[in-house]
């Protein structure tokens, strides 16, 4: 199983961070360590925050995050884990669509844009049947009855994107901040992912945000970009990541991406949770810097997207991205 | 005069080994107790202090607003959550209890009692996975009915929840798993009752309902509140199950059927707790002092009612 060329890798790294990239990453290391079977890679799926403070401390040699280091981190920031002065290295190698899901008879499919979505959760808007629902949609039959939105009750990634993304998009209508609980009091609240699924299949008239990897069986939303409509997909997901630009005046291995939401580009879906693994340019002495390069670079590899993308339903990394990313990756040493 | 040290040396009663490992023993188990208790108050109060002396700018979950009125409606909640349940749960166990004690037939009662505490045995998260996904649909529509014709009563303002995951949804699935708490031990205590008590209301031409409400009743009233306090503390305490159950999107509401309800401060960590760093995880830890502070004061509350009734009970 294991390749011959790979194997004279020897070394444990830990890391930690992100829920998210949970399933992912148990795929990452289960095929990193077939390759290498003298590696150990482990990963504490403790959330984004203390994966950065585990990094930031030096108790990890890499961390998982929902979000890039902002510039007032790094200016401040002494990693513990790398070599005083050194740069660090972030790659966007998991990128999870959200997909908007809705629970009403009779209906598969709905076009929306992104004013009547936030109007949606906002409660402002709060019949299935109402004007701005209906234009968008002719033909459909829609109900006389109430809207109920789902949001997430614990604090997630999954929120603080699609809340992103209605603060970019759908301007006065979204009067909040992006944040990762959900920012006012109001709508129902579930549990996690499944708390959302199954209050969306359970419920009437209800409407939520989700992965795309556990929409499967419900309405799902179709998104206003420019002109068009656009349904979710995993190109379209990754589409994102090329139309937007990486942000400026950071380090040459730090790929932090500035998601552009509004953008007005064919066939791109613009709701997405990009993760971030995060690792030093130069390690201090102790870790195994020569393992999480190779890690790192086997998860943006085309082979360790496409397990990503089978087993956690990430959108895989389109080549273009993939290129930069192992150029970002090469810099570990 | 001999000295003191050779008299002090001859014990009054001879100790055996047995004695006195029995006693060190009991004395080091309830050492212990006192210790743990200790322990983990003084872990909570160490990690709460930054969370109450720092400005609250600083926490992200606070958003601005002050520790204390974040913690309102959470303490709100907690409550208001157990208080439901418990209406609900004591009626319901005290009649189970009263007819497995005396009204059902010995080989019914015994399948009952135990039907009851297999009850107890149900994990929470399993009672959550049903509360949410088989109970709230189902009594969904008759929350929306009972919005659209008792609306005007302050418990069932509108609107309705669409999804039936109501603060009273919560309360019922609580009120489930403190049933067998409640209903076991005031079973035992009716069982106590003395025979003598019981045949003197007989004799006397009281009727079953009569005898148990002048000989029974009066006697177990403190097993019952003593039942009630133990079922109290596990609703209190609760965190898997209304996580899993309850929409916790809103402030302080005595509506019962509205989507927006107050979450409870157990269920609040629970959903907080694992993406919190820094000072965040020191505030919900704050919150759970709170909750540590309001199950020691339910606990003092039953103590004295219960003391203050002993007198009448004969329990003693």
């Amino acid at each position: 199983m294991g390749l011959p060329t790979g194997s004279d890798l020897t070394g444990t790294i830990v890391g930690g961070g992100a829920s998210s990239q949970q399933a992912a990453q148990e795929i990452w290391i289960a095929s990193f360590q077939s390759d290498n079977p003298n590696t150990t890679v482990e990963y504490d799926p403790a959330g984004s925050g203390a994966g950065r403070d585990m990094f930031l401390a030096g108790g990890a040699a890499f961390a998982g995050s929902d979000r890039a280091f902002t510039p007032e981190e790094l200016e401040a920031g002494e990693f513990g884990a790398c070599v005083p002065g050194s740069g660090i290295v972030e790659l966007p190698a998991y990128v999870a669509p959200i997909v908007v899901v809705f629970n009403l008879a009779g209906v598969d499919a709905l076009n929306l844009d992104p004013k009547t979505i936030a109007g949606i959760f906002a409660g402002d808007i709060d019949r299935w049947d109402g004007e701005a629902i209906a234009t968008q949609n002719p033909g459909v039959d829609l109900p006389d009855a109430r809207i109920t939105p789902v949001h997430r009750s614990d604090e997630s990634g999954t929120t603080e994107n699609f809340t992103d993304y209605l603060a970019a998009a759908a301007g006065d209508a979204w009067p909040y901040e992006p944040n990762g609980t959900w920012p006012f009091e109001g709508g129902e609240a579930s549990q996690g992912t499944s708390g959302v699924v199954d209050s969306v299949r359970n419920g009437t008239g209800t409407i939520g945000y989700v992965d795309a990897s556990r929409a499967g069986g419900l309405g799902q939303v179709a998104v206003k970009v420019g002109e068009d409509y656009v349904g979710y997909s995993a190109e379209a997901a990754a589409a994102i990541v090329d139309a937007s630009s990486i942000e400026p005046g950071r380090g040459e291995g730090d790929l932090a991406i500035e998601l552009d939401r509004t953008t007005e580009e064919a066939g791109v879906y613009p709701i997405v949770l990009i993760s971030y693994l995060i690792g030093c340019e130069q390690y201090a002495a102790g870790i195994d810097a020569e393992v999480v390069r190779a890690y790192f670079e086997y998860v943006i590899s085309d082979a360790g997207q496409q397990a990503a993308s089978q087993n956690a339903g990430s959108a895989p990394l389109s080549a273009q991205t993939r290129e930069r990313a192992a150029a970002a990756a090469a810099l570990i040493g | 005069m001999t000295s003191p040290a050779t008299s002090a040396r001859t014990p009054r009663t001879k100790q055996r080994l047995g004695d006195r490992i029995f006693s060190n023993s009991a004395l080091t188990a309830g050492t212990l107790i006192l210790a743990i208790l200790a322990a983990v108050a003084g872990f909570l109060v160490l990690e709460s202090v930054p969370a109450l002396t720092t400005d609250p700018e600083e926490i992200d979950i606070l958003n601005g607003q002050p520790f204390w009125s974040y913690v309102a409606p959470l303490v709100f909640g907690t409550l208001w959550a157990s208080a439901l349940a418990l209406a609900m749960a004591i009626p319901v166990s005290i009649g189970i209890a009263l007819f497995i004690s005396h009204f059902a037939p010995r080989r019914i009662a015994q399948g009952l009692g135990y039907i009851v505490d297999l009850l107890a045995a149900v994990p929470s998260v399993v009672f959550g996975l049903w509360g949410g996904n088989v109970l709230a649909p189902a009594v969904q529509p008759l929350y929306t009915w009972l919005t659209q014709n008792l609306g005007w009563f302050p418990l069932f303002a509108p609107p309705a929840s669409g999804t039936g995951r109501t603060i009273l949804t919560a309360a019922i699935v609580l009120a489930v798993m403190v049933l067998p708490i409640i209903t076991a031990l005031s079973r035992e205590v009716f069982l106590q009752t003395p025979v003598l008590h019981e045949e003197a209301a007989l004799a006397l031409g009281a009727t079953r309902w009569e005898m148990i409400r002048t000989a029974v009743l009066p006697f177990a009233r403190p097993g019952i509140i003593s039942a009630s306090m133990l079922g109290l503390g596990r609703a209190l305490g609760e965190t898997m199950a209304v996580a899993m159950v309850l929409s916790a999107s809103g402030g302080i509401t005595l509506a019962v059927l509205t989507p927006s309800n107050p979450g409870t401060i157990a269920a609040n960590i629970a959903l907080r707790f694992p993406e919190a760093f820094g000072l965040n995880t020191n505030l919900l830890i704050a919150t759970g002092l709170i909750l540590f502070a309001i199950t020691l004061v339910v606990n003092m509350i039953a103590r004295a009612i219960i003391n203050r009734r002993k007198e009448f009970s004969g329990a003693n």
